[in-house]
């Protein structure tokens, strides 16, 4: 089948300002969006430029906007997107070049959330016991690959690029529910900010954006109780 | 040019490369180098498990994990560093979980452990539970957990940065060139040691599980530097790739129960392995997949055989063999199960196949996974440089890049994982220990000439080449020729065929002439690196005349130990020719003997 491809384009080094390209090429259903633009930019436009590696949904390379909703291009294939497709880099960060976007203060948000294990107590010779149930309460946040559709998608995040957003709540989640961890009340009063979790309006972006299928707005719900009863029942 | 200073220089930031930095920046100033952003790196996709022979589920011992992985590696690997990995394993995996790592648990609360191909209890020779799991996304909670302990530790990374050359000085390492892909300018970093952790290089066959950034550049800007490449012949295709796709289906379906199913729905593996059937190591199996497929045994008789993990076939096969849970009790799964234990597998199949595996059949084809050579280290990192096994003062690998060797000819599943921890840690004490007693080399007048001069040959030539049809022309002729079976004739062909490439390369010209975010220019660079690995895995492979691990030919179909019982050491002359050299395998308890499962 013949495919439509209209691709965000942007090189601060030539363009003034934004444009759209389209580029026609020949598909099969089960391409994904990802094999389309190296096709692009194998054949038609070299210059094209974006992340990825993987191909397969779990590096979180190649978030994008695609047909107006936030996808893995790695993840999304032509049977889902049909013959017309809009590409555009993900929104509230600073797009660099076509859809290649500045990832830093995504990242800067989820390292101030002391997302990293913290137990000061003496390492047993072997491992620290957990039960199976215990395991099972943080297991979906374990999933995150740092993608950024969720918070990329999220209207508050678009409003103050402050706001935390919900990758770094999802990763404070992680370790808060963790019974082996001892930072919980720390993560707690971070996310208890003006920019931290009150800024979140269930707005549900963010779950239906996941593509790891992550209950985000579930997680954040769960980090609000915590914060309101003071308790991790 | 913007330079820099650190004692120790990690280049990738894998499992291996994370974990070298973790120990490095202990005592020494230590920068990590990643043309990635760390959480995207390829140790991410590691799906089954890590080995490690704690006997969480029953009794285990490194000495079986040990002959193993020998017998795994068709007696190929260096038995030393093999039961050095070995013993190490235990206590790393309980570092990894010290580190907070969420490994799945046992009823008791300990870490679980599954079955996986190859690993057996060694009395009785049946699979034996030593793939310590988190779901099916085990590298995954690797990558972030060491991610996270080095944001915890303030270790300083440089990302989206690629390292495109290695500064020699006095025979030592000096330090390497990199460009930063945001501004496309050239920086050096100055330093007394580099630790290369770049990954591997499947990206030169056509279906494969590896990710774009696998172009090895670590081995490629070494062999460029005189230095030789171990075993590169040597290159594992894992059985169970999604059809065309080439996304890996881990073993650990297998280890759960799946079972391999032919066009006439018959379980073939039971004619190939008879006692471990369908958790036979990987080149047995995909061979047999091949043969199945050869002789007319595929589904619709396309390329393809079925992984069938439906509760009912799993079921029904585990009662035929007797299996049995721990306590004694019939092994029995239903589809809840399934899906809890392998959630990832169950989204790969639905989002790229359509199909739901716990209640249809996955069309799967043996896939190009894993790169047994590489860099030549020694059991501590140390990379040598020539048969007698002198190091190079500086000089370290870690990973699926370097060839220590534990994996010899073929390696087993859950072992890639323990590698990089392992062997990553001790390159990182290494260095930093080396770090502390050295002085800095000085570095060369123009130390980015030679790395310039590789980038700018793609700014100047005469743009009668597409890049695209250079890699896709390189993919199919290894795919076809330096597969699973080979033959003299085939890889005669394969070679021509990269020498023809590598020809026309020069002649490729990038249309991007901007500075930032140049990826046709990094791509084509990387291609490069493809064409060079290529050629020496072709030459390396068609000297080699016998079959071992993952290399079988079909005109010398036996293992030859009076001949081939060494390792080959490739080297890129000036002159442009690789030359083969070869040294002998370590061997200490356990004398090679026929290998069967």
């Amino acid at each position: 089948m013949q495919i439509t491809i209209k691709i965000f384009r942007y090189n601060p080094e030539k363009d003034k300002k934004p444009r759209y390209e389209s580029y026609k090429l020949e598909a099969v259903e089960t391409d994904r969006v990802l094999d389309l633009l190296e096709k692009v930019k194998g054949y038609q436009d070299g210059t094209l430029s974006f992340r990825r590696s993987c191909a397969h949904g779990i590096c979180g390379s190649d978030a994008m906007r695609i047909n107006g909703f936030n996808r893995l291009a790695c993840k999304t294939l032509v049977r889902d997107t049909g013959a017309k497709i809009t590409v555009e880099p993900i929104l509230g960060l600073k797009v660099i070049k076509d859809l290649i976007v500045d990832m830093e203060p995504f990242f800067e948000n989820f390292r101030s959330v002391i997302p990293y294990f913290v137990n000061d107590e003496p390492e047993p010779a072997q491992e620290r016991l957990q039960s199976p149930e215990q395991r099972e309460r943080f297991d979906d946040t374990t999933k995150c690959i740092l993608c950024a559709c969720c918070t990329t998608s999220c209207p508050s995040f678009w409003a103050n690029e402050q706001y935390l957003g919900p990758a770094a709540i999802v990763n404070a989640h992680r370790f808060i529910f963790d019974s082996r961890d001892r930072a919980a009340a720390e993560r707690l009063k971070i996310l208890n900010d003006i920019f931290g979790i009150h800024r979140c309006h269930t707005i549900f972006n963010c779950t239906l954006a996941c593509p790891r299928e992550i209950q985000v707005t579930k997680a954040i719900g769960e980090v609000k109780k915590a914060i309101v009863t003071g308790s991790l029942e | 040019m913007k330079t820099h200073q650190f004692e120790v220089l990690v280049v990738g930031a894998g499992g291996a490369g994370l974990m070298a930095g973790l120990y490095a920046s202990r005592t020494a100033s230590t920068a990590i180098i990643t043309k990635l952003y760390p959480t995207r790196s390829h140790t991410g996709t590691a799906q089954g498990g890590i080995g490690a022979a704690l006997g969480s589920v029953e009794e285990d011992h490194p000495e079986w994990h040990t002959y193993d992985t020998v017998k795994g590696s068709d007696y190929l690997g260096d038995q030393d560093a093999i039961e050095f990995m070995c013993n190490e394993a235990v206590q790393a995996i309980y570092e990894l979980e010290h580190m907070g790592l969420p490994f799945d648990r046992t009823p008791e609360g300990k870490i679980s452990q599954r079955p996986f191909g190859g690993h057996t209890n060694n009395v009785t020779g049946k699979p034996v539970s030593r793939a310590c799991h988190a779901a099916d996304r085990t590298g995954h909670m690797i990558l972030q957990t060491l991610y996270q302990q080095c944001i915890k530790n303030n270790v300083t990374f440089y990302d989206e940065f690629q390292v495109v050359d290695l500064l020699m000085v006095n025979g030592a390492a000096a330090g390497v060139v990199a460009i930063e892909l945001a501004s496309g300018e050239m920086h050096l970093f100055h330093a007394k040691t580099v630790i290369f952790a770049t990954g591997g290089h499947g990206r030169i066959w056509e279906i494969t599980s590896n990710a774009y950034a696998f172009s090895g550049d670590g081995p490629a800007i070494t062999m460029r530097r005189g230095l030789p490449l171990e075993d590169m012949e040597f290159f594992q295709f894992h059985p169970t790739g999604i059809y065309k796709l080439g996304i890996l289906i881990t073993e650990g379906v297998r280890g759960e129960g799946g079972i391999l199913i032919n066009g006439l729905g018959e379980r073939f593996m039971e004619r190939y392995a008879p006692t471990v059937k369908d958790l036979a190591s990987r080149d047995v199996i995909s061979r047999a997949i091949y043969l199945e497929i050869r002789d007319g045994r595929g589904v619709n008789g396309q390329n393809y055989v079925y992984l069938d993990v439906r509760p009912e076939s799993v079921n029904k096969y585990a009662a035929l063999d007797g299996r049995k849970n721990p306590d004694g009790s019939p092994f029995v799964v239903t589809g809840e199960q399934i899906l809890a234990k392998l959630p990832d597998i169950v989204d790969f199949c639905r989002v790229y196949l359509g199909v739901d595996p716990v209640t249809q059949l996955m069309p799967i084809q043996p896939t190009a996974h894993y790169a047994m050579g590489g860099i030549p280290t020694n059991k501590y990192g140390e990379v040598i440089s020539n048969e007698e096994n002198t190091t190079v003062p500086g000089l370290y690998a870690a990973g699926e890049v370097a060839c220590v060797s534990v994996h010899g000819a073929n390696r087993l599943g859950t072992n890639s994982l323990l590698d990089l921890v392992v062997f990553g840690k001790y390159a990182g004490l290494r260095a930093a220990e080396f770090a502390k007693g050295a002085a800095y080399q000085p570095l060369p007048a123009d130390p980015a000439a030679f790395a310039r001069a590789q980038f700018d040959q793609f700014l100047t030539a005469d743009g009668k080449e597409n890049a695209f049809d250079i890699a896709r022309e390189m993919k199919k002729v290894m795919f076809d020729d330096m597969g699973i079976f080979r033959s003299g004739q085939g890889m005669q062909n394969a070679l021509e065929k990269i020498r023809e490439l590598q020809a026309r390369f020069k002649h490729v010209r990038v249309t991007d002439t901007g500075k930032i975010f140049n990826m046709e220019l990094i791509n084509a660079w990387e291609l490069g690196n493809l064409l060079d690995l290529a050629e020496v895995t072709t030459v390396s492979a068609l000297a080699r005349t016998e079959s071992r691990g993952g290399h079988s030919r079909e005109d010398y179909p036996d293992r030859d130990d009076k001949k081939w019982l060494k390792h080959t050491m490739a080297y890129l002359r000036e002159n442009g020719r690789i030359e083969l050299k070869y040294k002998p395998v370590v061997i200490t308890k356990y004398q090679p003997k026929e290998r069967t499962y």
